[in-house]
């Protein structure tokens, strides 16, 4: 069963269609990695799956649970939306940490925000929080961050605020972990410490869906790889098959545009 | 009527009343400011354009006239509100006039502070499940405030000043004070109204300075 079904998703800006007929589906533990060229669609398709845009069409399950149905406005709540929301964690690419927070308070705060709405958040107040700190300190170490904990986003580098919002995203433990060009907005130099850590958590069979611009990687770390242009997918299968052997036309020129480059 | 000591003692009770209608419009129009700026942010068109076009008039006239008009308007236009009489009518209505103008200024820095403050920000806390209060309150509001402290502060210093314009209503405030000598000839008591808007807003400099370090310990 899978854990993630999307069906004929489609999104227009105006009369611009950026996405068209999108269906795919992800198993538990699979790591999916969405490819193709600047205005494919690929980042939009990122923000409908996280609520950050509402599809004109189509549905999304997870699960087994219709999360949106574009045809029923009663998915479409806003006051579920953001419990729906968290199935999903989102990795900018412009990492967008809080700029007042410490590094641990980044991570911890959602965290701390959700823990008020628990029934029993004012008599466990005190363990819920140390908790919650615990659980924090353990993904930044995870990321290799133990020593920057009360540091604030500014004094370190992006590959390290990087690292630092997929802790964050990774502490509210999504169903499914997003990445929106984790790596673009990086110095070469920083991409490898980035990629190394989601490498990581592919190993440890996190369900994620990357989009991406490094195909190198691309293949070596994903399960599946989707391949788009002009808000379609123009074809979906195995690293070998997609980058080793594509049938499309379209897939052929854009990989040869990428590795020429 | 020469008496230096008396004279400044003079001066300073009425610089009192500059310092009272300064410390009052602060007070009301920093909030009130952030309710205008709410409005003209507002997505119910009619709402934002009506405090749009209140915003652009306060703004579009001189702050004398706004005093002039507040405090004589009801009367000339036989309306039941009148102001109480004497001192404390003049006063408040110098308030609600100083109030009223400084509270559309600040609703704009307001708005160019919110405005300044990148989307990412917001999705952030949407993707981690926070409510919108709570974007606004935990995520958004510190860092419009570290971005507004500057021109918040440029408009500050400006009212220290502009609390003198209430004389033209009537109310005793140091510049008044000061004009009844030089109209009987003696000057310096006007030249030394300057030395107490210096020392105020020197204190207010060094405050807002001590703001700004307080919220440098991040960048946005």
């Amino acid at each position: 069963m899978p854990i993630l079904e999307v069906i004929e998703i489609g999104k227009s800006f105006g009369t611009l269609q950026v996405l068209q007929d999108i269906s795919f589906s992800l198993e538990k533990g699979e790591t999916l990695a969405i490819i193709g060229s600047s205005g494919s669609g690929k980042t939009t398709l990122l923000r409908c799956l996280n609520f950050l845009e509402r599809p004109d069409r189509g549905k999304i399950i997870v699960n087994n649970e219709v999360i949106f149905d574009a045809a029923n406005p009663d998915t479409q709540r806003e006051s579920e939306v953001r419990k729906k929301r968290l199935h999903f964690g989102l990795v900018f690419q412009n990492f967008n940490l809080f700029p007042q927070y410490t590094v641990l308070k980044n991570v911890t705060l959602a965290l701390e925000l959700l823990a008020r709405e628990r029934p029993n958040y004012k008599q466990e107040k005190k363990d819920i929080l140390n908790e919650i700190q615990e659980r924090a300190k353990t993904l930044l170490s995870q990321v290799g961050l133990s020593d920057k904990l009360e540091f604030y986003p500014h004094m370190i580098s992006g590959g390290q605020q990087q690292r630092v919002a997929i802790a964050r995203a990774l502490a509210l433990e999504p169903d499914i972990l997003c990445f929106d060009e984790p790596t673009s907005a990086l110095d070469p130099e920083l991409t490898g410490e980035v990629l190394k850590v989601i490498r990581n958590l592919a190993e440890r069979h996190t369900t994620m869906i990357i989009v991406t611009h490094e195909m190198d990687f691309a293949r070596e770390v994903a399960d599946r790889v989707i391949f788009m242009d002009d808000g379609v997918i123009v074809e979906q299968g195995s690293p070998e098959e997609v980058f080793g052997n594509p049938r499309e036309e379209r897939t052929k020129q854009f990989l040869t545009r990428y590795t020429k480059v | 009527m020469n008496n230096i000591p008396v004279i400044i003692s003079r001066l300073s009770e009425s610089f009192l009343l500059n310092c009272k209608i300064f410390g009052i419009t602060l007070l009301f129009s920093l909030p009130l400011g952030l309710v205008i700026t709410f409005g003209s942010m507002s997505r119910f068109r009619p709402l934002r354009w009506l405090v749009r076009t209140f915003v652009w008039v306060i703004r579009g006239t001189p702050l004398m006239l706004q005093l002039i008009v507040i405090y004589f308007g009801p009367g000339l236009m036989n309306m039941a509100f009148s102001w109480p009489g004497g001192t404390a009518g003049r006063f408040v209505a110098a308030n609600v006039a100083f109030i009223i103008n400084y509270a559309c200024y600040f609703s704009e820095i307001f708005r160019g502070g919110i405005e300044s403050i990148p989307q990412g920000q917001y999705e952030a806390g949407q993707v981690l499940g926070m409510t919108k209060k709570q974007i606004f309150f935990k995520v958004i509001l510190l860092q419009v405030i570290k971005r507004i402290v500057p021109p918040v502060g440029n408009e500050v210093i400006t009212l220290v000043k502009d609390t003198s314009l209430a004389r033209i209503i009537a109310n005793k405030e140091i510049i008044m004070m000061a004009g009844e000598y030089s109209n009987n000839g003696l000057i310096w008591p006007l030249f030394a109204t300057g030395i107490y808007f210096l020392v105020f807003v020197g204190v207010l400099t060094i405050l807002l300075d001590w703001l700004e370090k307080k919220l440098g310990y991040f960048r946005v």
